[in-house]
């Protein structure tokens, strides 16, 4: 074939030609401009026919050997047909970064690193980010503690924070970061070792009509012995320093006492007034640093409102009338049948159910949990609940290769189904977290678990009672009244802390003998 | 205030939902398309994170400094035995990291035969290959000598190079003079008409070439890539804007020079039909730039990628003069008439410098008009060179890219960064048939295989661990 006068150049030729030889049938292809250079070329392949060597340079030739005048009669056709389409469309493409150093080729402004990469890969990134001047919330479990030593240090020294390992939520300058709440800005700054501790007393405090400056997380192994609180203290120190600042707020599981000196010490320091709750902590010693102990989360977070706000702290049991509680946990234990006695925690969030196995120990005696304040009480999370059992459905049996509680609520349904089938259990108590990262509707999702549950309890001649708490806002994506009436719709008594969950399961289980502790009548 | 002071902007690395609700937040945020660095690699993260220091980051950062600075400037032609140091009249150079002739390509041995006819030590092929296998002839790297050759790159001690000056840093570097298309000695043809042409090259294009420099005074390198670059050229398999530029450039000198006018009718006719003239002075210009490097401790730019056929060399600027070798990849490409994959030789040249300087593939977005090498379209051009950004840790300010809103070539490859991201850089690069003599039969791409990066990250790691 001869096009007269017509130019293609020859990288577009050569596509040409390899998918004309790409076809059946077809030995060989040339396709070229037909200049000196290129006939010569044509002739040592063989291909230089009587019809291409009188091509002038401006023809265009293409010479088609094949097996057959048919496969060749198709191919010239296939050559028509690429010589008018020209050429395809440019695919519109986004490249993203692959790097964290192209991320911030990018964007130099970039000053916080969120990295939730597998644990085994964390280390090399939190070295490029920290490197790079870049605060880093870890996100990843998983990391050996001596790496989390050796960045931590080298955060420090670089005056970086290094929230994390296994670090769920914080509020950096009002971006919450990982999981985390709307809550509004305020007077008072939170450093917690407990990712949804911090999302209780955050959101209590939003709930409150207050608001937050910084909730600084820096995951569940800052206060063991070897990494010795290093985020926290800088966390302390960073908030003593910000001026908008009024309070600090500190908590976390249990601390190891050497590191609860430690703070103990820096509180002391500490001009602002500091609310501390480290969950099953010693009060003695943060008093008298000149702290403030409180014994629940939620009694953190409203005394850090009260000092904020210059009002006297009032600690209550219960926000509601007392008759009012009365009258609803009676509601619910006149129903149980003879053996139901048990209350069993199911909970995405890991310091919520530390929280509750210290509160319920303390009102109904022993708590079995897969993970317990006695090392005795240990059960796997897998096996079914005995006694009273509280369950961190965020631990690794659950999460290993699934998503978490919070994203995903499939094991919780399972569990509520499960546990509504052991004729001793009387209480289901949980909780539900909202805020960015969690599930569009998690009350929405376990719903007709609940309502299954239910029914298959009353099958036997058994009435199965629900207490949750909503960690959340108003302002979160799945809104807090929305999903707080869901659950009432279900039936479930919707306390408004989780300690107050905990003590209203506590009451209707021990059907009401608990009244005096909490000062009811 | 706050924290981070100028208000929270976030890099995401991993759940994409956590960009996402900060979007939602109306949060500055960038995501990531995170991957496992090194492929996993537990081994390899451990090097990783023990060269992720601040000496070899300050070390890059010198290097990058030297590159940038850099002025190549085409200062004269010489004899190679005069002007390449340390070459010898029983020294003939090649492309690639070492190779004897046990282990040499097709290609590469018909040039050695050329050479040897050449330079009279033989009347005959046959008498040149016993010759070459006597081991009188020592084989040595073109890149060992300050010099580079495209495809076999075989230079003898009476060719004349270019000789090129890096005008900033002092240092020289040197190539051969490009024969053209069809039959020539970098693909390993040694018939008569080869030779021929290599004579006419020495006895009347080099010293017209050189009467030519000599009266302009130099002629600046860095220059003529940067408007090539803004013309379609990517200065390895495109250059023919540079060739233009260059007799644009060069002509009026060369008509000054006081040459009789059938002299001056070949150079002329041998320019406008040189499309590769460029090639070569685009080469020694960015050996001048990488051998900057030569001697940076701590550093891990590559300073030298290059092929000998046989096999893949590298050369990083940390490590002295050690080689990192690898089998050399074959090229994925488009044929010639008459030719197909079967008939190709592995990788081949040391025409990769261009790669290892920023240009060549690394700048495929600026040559639309060849972009069939890499799919056959713009986009697919500017992919390329989007990606070769991962690699690398500086922008050459020298070099724009019209395409990409005149971003700078991505300059200083980083061996830490292509085992992080298993993103092996992209070479462009012409086909040499198998057997000696063919010729190109193709062009196409190909990527630097990592084998060579594994090994260079371990010995770099080695200086700290």
């Amino acid at each position: 074939m001869v096009k007269k006068n017509t130019y293609w150049d020859s990288s577009s030729l050569m596509t040409i030609s390899s998918k004309l030889g790409s076809l059946k049938g077809i030995k060989q292809v040339g396709a070229v401009m037909a200049t000196e250079q290129n006939k010569k070329l044509l002739r040592e392949a063989g291909l230089l026919t009587d019809e291409a060597k009188s091509a002038a340079p401006n023809d265009l030739v293409i010479v088609i050997e094949a097996i057959s005048e048919d496969a060749a009669r198709s191919a010239l056709a296939a050559a028509e047909e690429l010589l008018r389409a020209g050429r395809p469309a440019p695919r519109e493409r986004l490249i993203r970064p692959k790097s964290l150093e192209s991320a911030l080729d990018r964007n130099p402004q970039a000053n916080l690193a969120l990295i939730s990469v597998p644990g085994e890969f964390a280390k090399l990134e939190v070295l490029k980010a920290l490197r790079r001047g870049l605060h880093v919330l870890l996100f990843s479990d998983n990391v050996p503690l001596e790496d989390e030593i050796e960045l931590k240090r080298l955060a420090k020294e670089k005056g970086l924070l290094m929230m994390g390992p296994g670090c769920g939520t914080a509020i950096i300058d009002g971006a919450g970061l990982a999981f985390a709440n709307a809550v509004r800005k305020g007077p008072i700054g939170v450093v917690g070792a407990a990712g949804t501790g911090l999302q209780e007393v955050t959101t209590l405090i939003h709930r409150s009509g207050s608001g937050i400056t910084q909730a600084i997380g820096t995951g569940g192994r800052d206060l063991w012995r070897e990494v010795g609180g290093i985020t926290m203290l800088q966390g302390m120190k960073l908030l003593e320093e910000d001026p908008e600042t009024e309070v600090i707020v500190l908590v976390s599981k249990l601390p190891h006492p050497d590191v609860e000196r430690k703070l103990a010490n820096a509180i002391e320091r500490i001009e602002k007034p500091v609310v501390v709750d480290f969950i099953g902590g010693n009060p003695t010693l943060i008093r008298e640093a000149g702290g403030i102990p409180a014994g629940t989360l939620e009694e953190a977070a409203l005394r850090a409102v009260s000092l904020a706000s210059k009002r006297r702290y009032v600690p209550k049991a219960f926000t509601m009338r007392g008759e009012e509680i009365l009258s609803k946990a009676k509601a619910e234990y006149k129903r149980f049948s003879g053996r139901q006695r048990f209350v069993r925690g199911l909970f995405s969030g890991g310091s919520l159910c530390e929280e509750s196995i210290a509160i319920l120990t303390g009102l109904i005696g022993p708590v079995y949990s897969n993970t317990p304040m006695d090392p005795e009480l240990k059960i796997s999370g897998l096996q079914p609940g005995k006694g009273n059992t509280c369950i961190d459905m965020g631990e690794e049996e659950f999460t290993k290769g699934k998503p978490h509680p919070m994203i995903d609520p499939g094991q919780r349904q399972e569990r509520i189904l499960r546990e509504a089938r052991d004729a001793s259990v009387a209480v289901i108590l949980f909780d539900v977290v909202l805020g960015y990262g969690a599930h569009p509707d998690p009350a929405g999702a376990l719903k007709p678990f609940i309502e299954e549950a239910r029914a298959t309890a009353e099958r036997k001649g058994r009435y199965l009672s629900f207490v949750a708490s909503v960690v959340g806002t108003e302002e979160d994506p799945q809104g807090f009244s929305a999903q707080v009436r869901k659950l009432e719709d279900a039936g479930v008594i919707v306390m408004p802390s989780n300690a107050q969950a905990v003590r209203m399961a506590s009451l209707i289980a021990t059907r009401g003998k608990l009244k005096g502790a909490f000062g009811l009548r | 205030m706050g924290i981070t002071r100028a208000g929270i902007s976030v890099v995401n690395l991993g759940l994409e939902s956590f960009a996402k609700s900060l979007e939602e937040q109306k949060v500055g945020v960038i995501h990531v398309e995170w991957r496992p660095p090194a492929g996993g690699d537990p081994e390899k993260i451990k090097l990783l994170s023990l060269l992720e220091r601040d000496e070899v980051d300050r070390a890059n950062r010198e290097g990058i400094e030297r590159v940038l600075k850099s002025q190549p400037v085409l200062v004269g032609i010489k004899k190679a035995l005069e002007a390449i140091p340390g070459m010898r009249e029983d020294m003939f150079l090649h492309a690639g990291p070492p190779v004897t002739w046990d282990r040499m390509c097709g290609p590469m041995r018909g040039a050695m035969i050329g050479a040897a006819l050449l330079e009279g030590l033989a009347d005959s092929p046959e008498g040149a290959e016993r010759l070459l296998r006597s081991g009188e002839i020592i084989f040595e790297p073109c890149h060992e000598h300050s010099a580079v050759g495209p495809m076999a790159g075989v230079i003898s001690p009476s060719m004349p190079v270019f000789v090129v000056k890096d005008k900033a840093l002092g240092n020289y570097a040197y190539s051969n003079i490009n024969e053209g298309f069809g039959k020539v000695l970098r693909f390993g043809a040694y018939g008569p008409e080869v030779i021929k042409r290599l004579r006419w090259i020495e006895g009347t294009l080099a010293p017209a070439l050189a009467a030519g420099i000599e009266e302009a005074g130099g002629i600046d390198l860095r220059n003529l890539i940067a408007r090539a670059l803004h013309m379609g050229d990517e200065c390895h398999n495109r250059n023919v804007a540079a060739t233009s530029l260059f007799t644009r450039a060069f002509m009026p000198h060369l008509l000054r020079a006081g040459l009789s006018n059938d002299i001056v009718g070949e150079v002329a006719k041998y320019l406008s039909e040189t499309d590769h003239f460029f090639l070569n002075l685009s080469m020694a210009s960015c050996k001048a730039m990488m051998d900057s490097l030569a001697g940076l401790e701590g550093s891990s730019l590559v300073r030298a990628m290059t092929r000998n056929g046989t096999e893949f060399g590298l050369k990083v600027a940390g490590t002295g003069e050690e080689w990192f070798t690898a089998p050399a990849p074959f090229v994925k490409g488009l044929y010639f008439p008459g030719y197909k994959a079967e008939d190709a030789n592995p990788d081949l040249g040391d025409s990769s410098i261009a790669e290892t300087a920023g240009i060549g593939g690394f700048a495929m977005a600026a040559a639309p008009a060849i972009v069939q090498f890499v799919g056959g379209s713009p986009q697919e051009a500017i992919d390329y060179t989007r990606e070769m950004y991962e690699i690398t840790v500086a922008k050459n300010g020298n070099f724009t890219i019209p395409n990409l809103n005149f971003e700078g070539t991505p300059t200083g490859i980083d061996v830490r960064k292509v085992i992080a991201t298993g993103i092996a850089p992209f070479i462009n690069t012409g086909i040499a048939h198998r057997e000696p003599g063919i010729g190109q039969i193709g062009a196409g791409l190909t990527r630097a295989p990592m084998e060579c990066f594994e090994k260079a990250l371990k010995r770099l790691a080695e200086e700290f661990g």
